[in-house]
Parts: structure tokens; C-alpha cells; sequence
């Protein structure tokens, strides 16, 4: 039942003799959501743990809980893919609302794996020094607490810890698993903001610098806002101009196949400035989301000022979310405009490559500079997206888990490195890391090179599929700008690692902690996929080329 | 399934390269020791490949092929033409040198951090970048040739920005920032040149849907595979500009004396020698195989940079001051010589320029090497500052003087083979071209003897006074070399037999024959 159906409920019941039993019971296809609902759930026992559970044990509930939650719902994802969900099964479930198929069971695996991975370093408890005899992780002790007031003191004399960000991860997690696989746009638009509310709460905990974290919350709350309203725009004009949220039958009103039309909207219906400019709103909030240019302003500053940790998760499993939703919608509700909308994502793959790689080469703080690497690699994941094949989507879907792992395990590494003041990001601290700890400056060698897209490592295996897709897809000067784009972006890269292994080590400079297992896991489980989809990729390109097609 | 020897060739250094850099930091002799036997078991088995490749039989030899990205359409391929035999046998040949020249180069200075372990992986990059040399000489894959050719720009970019001469003329502090830079430099031009031979590698793709050199080739040349011309020109361009790059090309080659000039001299062997011959290599095995039509329309414009690069080189080589960029410009002009043999498209051009390759190797190898021994005893690399050397360490000065007679193509000196032959080879196409050349032998006969009259001649400087001759070590290392030299000068046969072949099929991929003699043409 579509949500056409939905609309006609309030027009057939003016003339049914008894509306109520025209109405059926939603038919919910439980199983198929089983990965949703199994984190919803653990979110919800999250917060009952928040009230009930003693403070001392709360952190170990709260670990125990999320991470056999997320374990849980990805053996849910692979239990369905396994049973072809995501191939010969796949199909439109909850009344239209979701679509479980391939590229929706690819990418909620692995926001999963990369949430996992992130629960990780959220969970740190070693790299700040103890306080007053408790072990801290990177987030406020009282979030209510204003910075530098008495009470944020008692809160740090009492060893408090802020344990919700776990439950408010969790609610993360459940929106983005939502987004990529949203078939309609109000479900799109509920998964929108139900993942942004949590990371903008996350984003303003840190422990450290929380006045900058707090500004970059503020600016992210602001300008995501903005683009959430800019959506919530987008689609009341896209169902004024279609006469519904559902995905297919937009579809379907734009190729100009519809079947039944709805009389009250008869008017509005198929007006195509409707259509462009609706599309162009929800397309344009979802690029804000993706952090592509011009709408890529907030990146910097929020990768900056957030948690370490939040960013790292932020960086990847956004991205992740953002990319599977506007992959559905440019290629289930809008091939009837392909030639409308390509041209325009030509323009914002070009600038957003090119802007993303020349302006990080004058950062000089490691997070800004991932975070302006993270807006180039929006630009190359573009080029993909561009492709409208589907290898274009395989290849997408490739990038997305090669990029993530990358990403979370290179923000890990800057976790670690660490002054009198936190997290030592200033690019002029990190000289001569290579000569002080050749073991971490490695690692993270291997995660900048993975960047660079240097070969036998997965930025390149990514890299060659998005090129190659575009190239076949026939935007070859697309991929010779992301081959120039990627020239400029090495430099940046190289200049870091030169500075780690050729710079002559600081007398009062950083030092590297050690972590807990939780984190030597994150990274090690970073360096591992990155060598791993550089070396032997088949399995994973073969599992993405399956899941690369959409249902409708 | 046949013994896989190309693969235990290409890993044996690789897998050397990881348990040397595994050796704990006390153990630094040992870690020396491990990396010299492994390079010589690299050596015997390079030696087996030599002797199990028959000249006469198939084109590729010894071939492997398994499944590896059926996505990408790539293949695990290996197998090597004589060609690709020859340049094998001269890797695998330097690399023990290489690391017996520069058994102290990577010594730590004072007892640092116990951590810090710059001698395990000085040796341990060295084996990786042969490594992956070797296996860029074994590819019949487009796409795994390009992934080791852009893989060695790594180890390559620590051994430069790494490990530097121990004394520098200007303190440590400027000697570290030359070496970043030129290391940097280094990395950024040949990263430019791999990403666009990238963008050239997936046109080819979807051009070709697959990337086996054999079938590109067969495909083009029995007429299934159809280019546009323009397209063929675009990718031969995205190619060749890579590899014009890596050889070094005017006016891609400033990259060169950097980064021979702040690199320790083993370094710098491994570079010149072994490294760029990648570059003029992969011309021969890539530019004119896949893009025969394109390499012949292109081939006025390559030439004219070839000459332009014979006599630039050795022009700048005469102004120099620093032995090692001298010799780096040297090598310039000599990688002049190798490309405009390529593209003369004659068989004795192309032979005479794969000739050129592997003598090349070795004169450099034995110059270069004997700088390095030189510059470590007086700590400069200053011409101005040596002189009367001859008169203090008589065989040091004799080798270098028969490394720079090499270098300059004396008759009875392998050099002088390769250079006829590319010389004539161009001749019989490009008369004007090869008349200009020969002007680069001259210059060449300038710089070295400048040289060596400068360094190795005249009243003994107080400097000099009491240097010590070459040790055994050293002597161990220039010895085999120079014996080489003039063996190969004499009778280079061994190797001409094992490359005539190969450069033969090479001809016939681009259609060319060698032009008549014009006294026959006249009857």
C-alpha cells in the first residue's frame, strides 16, 4: 500500500457508510526492519539504564548494551541479505515507507560496522589522565554545566561522565540506518532529523575546548536547521507537484506514468517548476549533508570543535547515510530528470573536488585539514553518483566502505596524539611524530596515503572504481579534474607525512598515549580494511555490485 | 602448475624487506647482513630467469596468470620478454652494491631513541623499492604494472627525504630542508605523472574492457580493437607523460639532480639505474605496443625533447659544482639517448637503447658509487673543494676515472656499444637528429674530464691530504662493476642475443621497418 493509498483514506471516507472499517492495520514486515528496530530498542533500554543503573556500573551496561545492539542488527543485515533481501526479496516494506534492497542493506552493514568501530572510541577511557581518581573519556563530565562554572567543577571533582552519548549514538545509528533506505519523503525527512538531532547534542560534549565545541554544535544546529528546512521545502513542493510522498509514484508522475490522479491536487500536478525546484531543495539539503560545495561551510569548524571521537563517526557514518539517500533519490524518484540534474551535480562534483583539495593545503590543524580532505572526497564519490549506471551505484557503495574505515581510524590516530591541553591537533605539534612513536605515525602514514589514493590500499581500489564508473559512464573530464583534484589533495597528505618522519621532533611536543584495547581495535580494524579492500578488493566490489540496484 | 620463479623473484626482496625491517634495533649488523643475502639470493634467482629464457622461443616467457580484480578486469600477469630479462638481471645485479655501499650510511649518528630504527629501514626500503622494480618489469598487466609503478614512489620518498650525506656543506639544518624538498619534489612530480597515466590507464578500460597487455596488443594489431585516433593519442599521452616523468624527459627531469643531489649515493644509484629505467622501459613495452599509430605521430616532438634533453643535460653537467648533481645531469643527457633510440624506431636504435639501459646502469652505478666514497671522506660535495686526490688514493681516483671514460663512451667501455648503436640507429631515420646528438659525446667528454681534472689532479689541497684509498668493502663494491664495464665493452653479445628479439616484435607491433640502405635504394 503506497502512500497514494494513504491520501485516498481521507477522500474515500467522506462517502463510505463506515469509515472506520475501510481503515486496515498497517501490515509491518517486522523481520525485514529486525536491524532498525533491534537498535531502536537498545537506544530506548539506553536511556533506561541512564535512570535506573547506578552511576558506577552505567558504563559498562551502557557498553554492553549498544554493542550487542549494533552486532545484533548487522547479523540482522546479514541474515537478510543472506536470505536475498538484498537481490531477488528486495521489495518495499512498513506501507511503502522503506525499501529493503541491495544498496539499503550494503550501507545500513556498514553504518553498522562503522558505528561499532566508533562505539569504540566513544568508549576511550585511558588517554585523558585520571581525574580525581576516575577514569574520563573525551566527553564533558555535565553537559548542563556551563563551561568553567562551579558546578562543571563539582561535576569534575565528583568523576561524573556522560554516559548518555551512548544512547544518543544509538539514536544516530537508528536515523541513519532509516535514511538510505527511506522510500517515501516523509520517512526521508523523519531519519533526517532523527540522526541530526543526536550528533548535534554530541558534537557540543567535549570534555576539552568546550566553548569551541560548543560553537561548532551551534553552528551545525544552525546552518543543519537551514538545510533540514530547505528538505522539508523541497518535499511539500514535490507533493504538491505529484500528489504524493512516495517515492515511486513521484517516479512515475515524472516520467508521466501515472495512473490515477488525484483530483484535489489536479491543478498543481505536474507543474515542472514544482518538480525543480522541490528537487533541487531536497537534493540541495542532502549535499549539505554530504558536506558537498557550496554547502560544505559547516565542515571545517564542526570537525574541528566536535569530540574527536563524535567526528570520526560523524565524518564516516554520515557521509555513509547521506550518500545511500541521495543515491535513491536522484536514481528512484529522479531518472525521469537526469538531464536536469546531471549538469548541475557536474558543476558541484567539480568545485567541490577541486575546493576541497586546494584550500586544505593551507590548513594547519589535522582535524580541519580531514575535514576539507572529507568535502574532496565528497567531490570524487560525486563523480560516481554521476555515472547513473549500475556500476555507478556499486562503485558508490564501494567507495563509502572503503572511505569510512579510513576515515574513523585516522581520527582514532589524532585521539591519541596528545599535550597538556587534550588532543595536540596543530599540524606543527605533530613534527617528528615518526621519530617519537614510528608505530603511530605509521599507521597513520598507511590511513593519509589511503587518502591519496596511492595504490594497494583501499582509497585507491575506491578511487578506480568511481573513476572508472564515471569514465564508462561517459564524464571523462570529470575524472581527469578528480585526477587533478587528487594531484593537489597528495601534496597535503605528503605534507603531513613529511612532517611526522622528516621534521626534527619539538622538545615541549605532544605525546602519543596509549590507548585501551577499544581503540588500538578501532584503528587496527581500520588498517586491516584499508589494506585488505587495497590488496584482494574482489570479494567486497562483488558484494557491492550485487547490492547495486535499487527497488522501486 | 609450473614453478611460479617470477613471482618468487619479485617476492623473495619483498618478504626480506619486511623481516629486515623486524630485525630489533641493537641487531643493526645483522639487519645489514640479512639484507645483502637476501639481494644476492634475489641476484641467483634473477640469474635463473636469465638462463631459463630462451631468446628464440616465445615472446613472454615464464608466464603466470591468475585472477585477481575480475571487477576491473585485472589479472595477476607476469611474463617477461628479453627486454624485460636483461633490465631484471641489472636489478637484481646493483642491489647487493647498493647495499654494500651504504652499509654505513644509515648508522645512527648518537644513540637515540631505542625505538628508532633508520638502519633496518634504510635496507628495508631498498629491497622494497627492488621489489616492486622487479615486479614492474614482470607485468603483462596494465593495471598491476601501474600499481607497483605508483606503489615504489613510497619507499623511494623515504630513502630520500630520509637518509642524507652524513656531512653537508651548509650544516644539518639546511641539509634537512633540501632533503624534504627534494624529496617532495621528487614525489609530486612522479604522483602527477602516475595520476594522469591513472586517467589514461581507465580510458584504456573502457576502450578495451580488459587490461592484458597480450590481448590490448593482439586485439590492436589483428584490427578487432578499434581506437579513434584521437582517443589513441589522449591515452598514449596520459601514458607516456608518466613515464617521460620517471626516465626523466626535458622538461619533466628537474626533479632528478634534487633528488640525486640530496640522497646518499646509493640512493641515487638506485634511482638513476635502476628506478627511471622503468620509465624508458614501459615506452618500450606499453607506450608502443598498446599505441602504435599514436607513438609513430608523436615521435617528431619526442625526438626533438630527446635531443634537447642530450644536450641541455650535458650543457648544465659542465656548469655544475656538485659532483652529484653533475652526474645526475650527466644522466639526463644519457636518458636522452635511451628515449630518441626508442623512437628512432629502428632495430638498432631500440636494441642500442635497451643496450644503453643496462650499461648505463652500470657506469653510473660505478661513478656514482665512487662519488659517494669520495664525498664521504672529505664531507662535501663541492668540486672546489677536492683536488690532488689521484695523488692520495691513486685506485679511488683510477676507478673514477674509468666510471667517467664509461660515462663519455670510450670505445672498449660497454657505453660506447649502446651509444653507437642508438646513434647509428638514429641515423638511418633522422639524420639531423643524430648529427645534433653526437654533439652530446662531446659535451659529455667535457664535463667528465673537467671533473676529473678538477678533483683528481693538481697540487694536493690540505683537505685532501691523508685521505684514505678505497677499503675492502668499497673495493669488494667497484671491482665487479668495472670488470662489467669492460667485459660488456668488449663482448656484448650475452646481452644483445637475449634483447634482439624482443626488440624485433617490438618493431612489428608499430610496423616499422629499419629503412633500407641508401646505396641499395639507389640501384
Amino acid at each position: 500500500m503506497s502512500a497514494t493509498a494513504v491520501h485516498s483514506l481521507w477522500t474515500t471516507a467522506a462517502t463510505a457508510a463506515d469509515p472506520i472499517a475501510k481503515i486496515d492495520a498497517p501490515k509491518i514486515e517486522y523481520g525485514q526492519l529486525s536491524p532498525v528496530l533491534i537498535v531502536i530498542g537498545a537506544a530506548i533500554v539506553g536511556i533506561l539504564v541512564e535512570a535506573f543503573v547506578p552511576r558506577r556500573s552505567r558504563y559498562y551496561a551502557q557498553m554492553f548494551v549498544s554493542a550487542v545492539a549494533l552486532i545484533a542488527a548487522f547479523a540482522a543485515v546479514v541474515a537478510l541479505a543472506a536470505r536475498g533481501y538484498g537481490t531477488t526479496k528486495a521489495g518495499i516494506t512498513a506501507m511503502g515507507a522503506v525499501a529493503v534492497d541491495g544498496p539499503a542493506l550494503f550501507l545500513q552493514g556498514t553504518i553498522l560496522l562503522t558505528s561499532l568501530v566508533g562505539l569504540f572510541t566513544f568508549a576511550e577511557r585511558r588517554l585523558d589522565p585520571e581525574q580525581h581518581g576516575n577514569r574520563v573519556d573525551s566527553f564533558a563530565a555535565q553537559a548542563a554545566a556551563v563551561p568553567g562554572s562551579e558546578s562543571e567543577q563539582k561535576a569534575v571533582k565528583a568523576g561524573f561522565t556522560t554516559t548518555e552519548v551512548f544512547p544518543l549514538l544509538l539514536f544516530a545509528v537508528v536515523g541513519m540506518l532509516v535514511f538510505p533506505a527511506a522510500n517515501d519523503l516523509l520517512t526521508l525527512f523523519v531519519a533526517l532529523e532523527v540522526f541530526s538531532l543526536p550528533l548535534y547534542l554530541l558534537c557540543a560534549l567535549a570534555r576539552r575546548k568546550r566553548l569551541m565545541s560548543q560553537e561548532a554544535a551551534v553552528k551545525y544546529f544552525l546552518l543543519g536547521a537551514f538545510a533540514s528546512a530547505f528538505t522539508l521545502f523541497g518535499i511539500a513542493l514535490l507533493y504538491g507537484y505529484a500528489g504524493s510522498m512516495s517515492y515511486g509514484t513521484i517516479a512515475q508522475v515524472v516520467d508521466g506514468t501515472v495512473q490515477n490522479v488525484t483530483p484535489a491536487l489536479a491543478n498543481t500536478m505536474g507543474n515542472d517548476a514544482l518538480l525543480l525546484v522541490g528537487s533541487a531543495l531536497i537534493v540541495m539539503g542532502l549535499l549539505f549533508k554530504v558536506g558537498a560545495v557550496p554547502f560544505h561551510m559547516w565542515t571545517p569548524d564542526v570537525y574541528q570543535g566536535a569530540p574527536t571521537p563524535v567526528t570520526g563517526f560523524m565524518a564516516a557514518a554520515t557521509k555513509v547515510a547521506a550518500f545511500g539517500a541521495l543515491l535513491r533519490i536522484l536514481y528512484v524518484v529522479l531518472p525521469g530528470l537526469r538531464w536536469d540534474w546531471r549538469p548541475v551535480m557536474w558543476g558541484v562534483a567539480i568545485v567541490t573536488m577541486l575546493a576541497g583539495a586546494i584550500v586544505a593545503i593551507t590548513q594547519t590543524d589535522i582535524k580541519r585539514l580531514l575535514a576539507y580532505s572529507s568535502i574532496a572526497h565528497a567531490g570524487f564519490i560525486l563523480a560516481g553518483v554521476i555515472a547513473t549506471t549500475p556500476e555507478g551505484i556499486s562503485s558508490v557503495l564501494f567507495y563509502l566502505a572503503a572511505y569510512s574505515f579510513v576515515t574513523i581510524g585516522a581520527f582514532a590516530v589524532v585521539t591519541l596524539v596528545r599535550d597538556a591541553g587534550g588532543e595536540a591537533t596543530h599540524l606543527s605539534k605533530w613534527a617528528g611524530l615518526g621519530r617519537r612513536s614510528p608505530l603511530v605515525a605509521a599507521v597513520f602514514a598507511v590511513f593519509l596515503l589511503a587518502f591519496a589514493g596511492i595504490p594497494l590500499t583501499s582509497g585507491f581500489s575506491g578511487k578506480f572504481a568511481v573513476f572508472k564508473a564515471a569514465a564508462e559512464g561517459g564524464a571523462a573530464p570529470l575524472v581527469v579534474i578528480g585526477v587533478i583534484s587528487s594531484a593537489i589533495a597528495a601534496f597535503f597528505y605528503i605534507r603531513v607525512i613529511v612532517l611526522m618522519f622528516f621534521s626534527e621532533p619539538r622538545p615541549e611536543g605532544p605525546t602519543v598515549a596509549v590507548p585501551s584495547p577499544l581503540t588500538m581495535t578501532a584503528i587496527a580494524v581500520g588498517v586491516a580494511v584499508t589494506v585488505v579492500l587495497g590488496v584482494a578488493p574482489q570479494y567486497f566490489l562483488d558484494l557491492a555490485g550485487q547490492a547495486g540496484v535499487f527497488v522501486r | 602448475m609450473s614453478f611460479p620463479l617470477l613471482t618468487v623473484t619479485a617476492a623473495l626482496p619483498a618478504v626480506g624487506a619486511i623481516a629486515t625491517a623486524a630485525v630489533p634495533a641493537a641487531r643493526r649488523t645483522a639487519a645489514k647482513w640479512l639484507a645483502l643475502l637476501v639481494s644476492l639470493a634475489t641476484l641467483a634467482l634473477a640469474i635463473t630467469v636469465l638462463v631459463r629464457f630462451d631468446p628464440d622461443g616465445d615472446r613472454y616467457q615464464l608466464t603466470e596468470s591468475h585472477a585477481w580484480i575480475a571487477d576491473f578486469g585485472v589479472r595477476y600477469e607476469l611474463g617477461v620478454d628479453g627486454i624485460a630479462v636483461a633490465l631484471i638481471a641489472l636489478t637484481a645485479l646493483l642491489i647487493p652494491f647498493i647495499i654494500l655501499a651504504g652499509w654505513h650510511d644509515a648508522d645512527p649518528l648518537e644513540t637515540g631513541s631505542s625505538r628508532w630504527r633508520p638502519t633496518q629501514g634504510f635496507f628495508a626500503l631498498i629491497l622494497a623499492v627492488e621489489a616492486m622494480v622487479i615486479i614492474s618489469f614482470e607485468a603483462t598487466d596494465v593495471f598491476l604494472f601501474y600499481i607497483f609503478f605508483e606503489a615504489m614512489l613510497i619507499p623511494l620518498y623515504f630513502l630520500i627525504g630520509g637518509f642524507g650525506d652524513r656531512a653537508h656543506e651548509h650544516g644539518e639544518k639546511t641539509a634537512a630542508t633540501q632533503r624534504s624538498y627534494a624529496a617532495v619534489k621528487f614525489l609530486l612530480y612522479n604522483l602527477a605523472g602516475g595520476l594522469i597515466m591513472l586517467a589514461a590507464v581507465i580510458g584504456l578500460y573502457v576502450v578495451a574492457g580488459n587490461f592484458s597487455l597480450t590481448e590490448i596488443a593482439e586485439a590492436r594489431a589483428n584490427g578487432s580493437l578499434d581506437m579513434a585516433t584521437s582517443t589513441e593519442r589522449w591515452l598514449f599521452l596520459g601514458f607516456f607523460f608518466a613515464f617521460a616523468v620517471k626516465a626523466p624527459l626535458f622538461p619533466l627531469h628537474t626533479w632528478l639532480p634534487n633528488a640525486m643531489g640530496e640522497s646518499t649515493a646509493p640512493v641515487a644509484v638506485l634511482i638513476t639505474a635502476v628506478v627511471d629505467k622503468v620509465g624508458t622501459f614501459a615506452m618500450l613495452r606499453f607506450c608502443l605496443q598498446l599505441f602504435p599509430e599514436a607513438s609513430k605521430w608523436a615521435t617528431p616532438v619526442i625526438l626533438v625533447l630527446a635531443v634537447i634533453s642530450i644536450i641541455y643535460g650535458a650543457l648544465l653537467a659542465v656548469g655544475q659544482r656538485d659532483i652529484k648533481r653533475l652526474i645526475a645531469y650527466a644522466s639526463i643527457s644519457h636518458f636522452g639517448f635511451i628515449i630518441m633510440g626508442i623512437f628512432a624506431m629502428t632495430s638498432q636504435g631500440q636494441s642500442g637503447a635497451t643496450l644503453y639501459m643496462v650499461n648505463h646502469g652500470i657506469s653510473t652505478a660505478v661513478l656514482m658509487l665512487i662519488a659517494g666514497f669520495l664525498i664521504s671522506r672529505r664531507g662535501s660535495r663541492l668540486i672546489a673543494d677536492f683536488g690532488g686526490v689521484q695523488k692520495v688514493a691513486p685506485i679511488l681516483a683510477g676507478t673514477f676515472l674509468i666510471g667517467g671514460l664509461a660515462t663519455l663512451s670510450l670505445p672498449g667501455l660497454a657505453p660506447f656499444v649502446s651509444e653507437f648503436l642508438v646513434l647509428v640507429g638514429t641515423f638511418t631515420r633522422y639524420p639531423v637528429i643524430g648529427i645534433i646528438a653526437t654533439l652530446g659525446i662531446v659535451l659529455a667528454a667535457l664535463y667528465t674530464l673537467v671533473l676529473y681534472q678538477r678533483t683528481m689532479t693538481g697540487p694536493v689541497k690540505a683537505e685532501v691530504n691523508g685521505m684514505p684509498d678505497l677499503r675492502v668493502r668499497e673495493l669488494v663494491v667497484v671491482a665487479p662493476l668495472v670488470a662489467l664495464l669492460i667485459f660488456l665493452g668488449v663482448f656484448p653479445k650475452p646481452v644483445t642475443d637475449i634483447v634482439n628479439p624482443a626488440v624485433e616484435q617490438t618493431m612489428s607491433d608499430v610496423h616499422k621497418t629499419d629503412p633500407q640502405p641508401e646505396v641499395e635504394a639507389a640501384k
